[in-house]
């Protein structure tokens, strides 16, 4: 038995046509724990690893999103081809991808790419 | 006379027109530059020459210098005259010195600046809402030559952004009708028509001879294509898109080193390894577009361009700096507008610009590189059988004919159409008596799992009425046929069809048919 675990306050945002899929908001204050909870076989819950975007991901498809066609935003278990996630401002590559840990304060930014012209 | 050639004729009719308007331009441009030619050579007189008897020097000259000196002295004055018109003397014809002073004078551009922009060739890939907001600052500033690439004609709904086309040229190709407005824009630009579209047979020769890209194209086929092309040949490419209120531009394979050098700029494909799900992507006739906001993207293309063309090396650096790569976003309706997001550098595994790059020259001149098929293709939505389907002239008949088999009555109220457009679209025409449950409300909706549809409440209101006429058909339409189709599935699956006693099915061919076979004055908007 652990106490609740500590939660992180975080912003996400939607751009490029991405916040049609999240009620059409575009800024979400999103509240998530700080660190996973692991479970053993006793079914005694411990404190896991940090929570990192991976999680926020999952999160985000099962608390946030209202609209049912998830395969919009997420493919084979992670964000679909030609969405960019931005982590305060910088590509995701340069933060280690969906194994970055999220801190307090983080702004997470998923951007679907444009083919209009 | 048939259609067809009816329709040729007034595109030739509004293609003479707009060429005769041309001729006039043309015309006045003659003669205005006519006009200036005597004033020129006048201040041409104007220029120091040596005028004997005409003040006191002259007179000494004339009458009190010995007679070597004032051969020598004359000899110098003459070599100075005989300079003073010759073509070289400035790098810059006057015209250009008028034309481009205003940005002469900024230490950005300067002379050597203008002589990079005067010696560029620049080439714009998509004559449309990025193209030419693009094209017409390029050419304004002076490049020395600028390709233009497109296969498509001018469209009445292209107007509304895509500055370069008119009224009169709806039906020109955009290539030639860019060429009109540009060439009539600055004459000193060389201007190079590439009517087609570009594949990957033809794009290494298309692209060879120009400094750097614009990509100003709106399909992902295209994007990688001219990407890897770029990559290829070791050229800079500004890449930029728009959707409804949104634009995005990068400045990729900058500085343009070669496949394998990992302090070249990254490529399309370092940003962007796998294409988008085709049913992912949305076009700017399905989504929409407002015009300023491709515009300032387009402008913005022109930009970069004229910072990569005019760059100076750093000090202490043969190179010339670039920044470091960042993806411009723009967004109309948010404050503020623009952000800009650091991007990562060439991508180590990257198929086009590491050193385990695939793509080659060789794969891309036979063509076995098929772009299209790698981003792959939305297959027609075809999964209704034709009992649930009906065609326009059907339906237009079942409103206003008496049934053939039942005898019934025409009557609009005997069934349900249910207008599946987004609610903007519905308000700017719909056929009467429709109720408008936009798509995107429908698809959202949770589907009820199988033996659980009686204790599933209906968590929304159109669907609880529509449960409340359960003898009344239910006729779904769209804007062309694809929607509706998921409609008529969705609301069978929530069991509104109670078990195949009413009829569900849609409209095939949506309002474009209905306006194609019944309605003439529908408004046509797409």
């Amino acid at each position: 038995m652990t106490s609740e675990p500590e939660k992180i306050n975080i912003t996400v945002e939607f751009s490029g046509g991405l916040e049609l899929l999240f009620s059409n908001q575009h800024h979400h204050k999103v509240t998530i724990p700080s660190h996973q909870q692991k479970t053993d076989e006793k079914s005694n819950t411990t404190q896991g690893p940090r929570t990192t975007i991976r999680d926020l991901v999952t999160y985000l498809c099962d608390e946030v999103m209202k609209d049912p066609r998830r395969d919009l935003f997420v493919l084979d278990g992670t964000v679909r081809p030609g969405i960019l996630v931005l982590i305060n401002d910088t590509d995701w590559e340069l933060e280690g991808e969906d194994a970055y840990e999220i801190k307090e304060g983080d702004a997470v930014l998923f951007v679907s790419t444009l083919h209009g012209g | 006379m048939d259609m067809t050639s009816t329709h040729a004729v007034e595109l030739l009719k509004k293609q003479i027109a707009s060429h005769e308007l041309q001729l006039d331009e043309l015309k006045r441009q003659l003669a205005e530059a006519q006009s200036y030619q005597p004033e020129q050579q006048q201040q041409e007189l104007h220029e120091p020459t040596f005028q004997p008897y005409s003040d006191p020097l002259a007179h000494d000259f004339a009458h009190g210098v010995a007679e070597d000196y004032m051969n020598e002295v004359l000899d110098v004055l003459s070599h100075q005259s005989v300079q003073s018109t010759l073509p070289n003397r400035w790098p810059l014809s006057q015209g250009e010195y008028r034309r481009y002073g205003r940005q002469l004078i900024m230490p950005e551009i300067g002379l050597q600046g203008q002589l990079k922009l005067k010696n560029a060739s620049v080439l714009i890939i998509g004559v449309g809402g990025l193209g030419c907001p693009a094209a017409s600052y390029l050419v304004g500033a002076g490049v020395g030559t600028l390709g233009l690439v497109d296969e498509d004609v001018v469209e009445e709904s292209n107007l509304h952004r895509q500055i370069l086309h008119s009224t009169a040229r709806v039906g020109m190709s955009k290539v030639d009708s860019a060429l009109v407005s540009l060439q009539s824009l600055n004459p000193n630009v060389k201007l190079v028509p590439h009517r087609g579209r570009l594949t990957p047979e033809t794009a290494i020769s298309t692209v060879r001879p120009y400094d750097i890209v614009l990509d100003c194209t709106d399909t992902p086929a295209s994007r990688y294509l001219i990407s890897d092309t770029c990559v290829l040949l070791g050229k800079p490419l500004v890449s930029a898109s728009a959707l409804r209120i949104d634009g995005q531009m990068m400045v990729l394979n900058n500085p343009p080193r070669p496949a394998g050098d990992l302090t070249g700029g990254p490529c399309y494909r370092c940003i962007f390894p796998k294409p988008p799900p085709p049913e992912s992507v949305v076009t700017c006739g399905d989504g929409g577009i407002l015009g300023p906001v491709v515009g300032v993207m387009g402008v913005l293309q022109a930009l970069e361009t004229i910072k990569v063309l005019t760059r100076t090396p750093s000090p202490g650096n043969e190179a010339p700096s670039s920044e470091p790569p960042t993806l411009l976003i723009f967004s109309a309706y948010t404050n503020p507008m623009f952000r800009s997001i650091r991007l990562r550098s060439r991508k180590a595994k990257c198929a086009a610009c590491s050193p385990h790059a695939t793509i080659t020259p060789e794969a891309l001149n036979s063509g076995s590189l098929d772009y299209v098929q790698f981003c792959g293709i939305v297959d027609p939505v075809n999964f209704l059988s034709p009992e649930e389907r009906i065609s326009a002239e059907n339906y237009a008949k079942l409103r206003m004919e008496v049934n053939p088999y039942t005898g019934t009555e025409p009557d609009k109220n005997n069934h349900i159409l249910v207008d599946v457009r987004e609610k903007v679209q519905f308000e700017i025409g719909n056929i009467e008596g429709s109720v408008n449950i936009p798509f995107s409300n429908v698809s959202g909706l949770p589907v009820p799992k199988p033996n659980t549809s009686s204790v599933v409440s209906d968590n929304a209101t159109w669907v609880s009425e529509l449960r409340n006429t359960p003898e009344k058909p239910i006729f779904v339409v769209c804007q062309r046929g694809n929607d509706s189709q998921v409609v008529v599935k969705k609301l069978k699956e929530l069991g509104l069809d109670n078990g195949g006693q009413r009829w569900i099915g849609d409209i095939k061919g949506g309002l474009v048919a209905w306006r194609e076979k019944i309605d003439r004055d529908f408004p046509e908007y797409y």
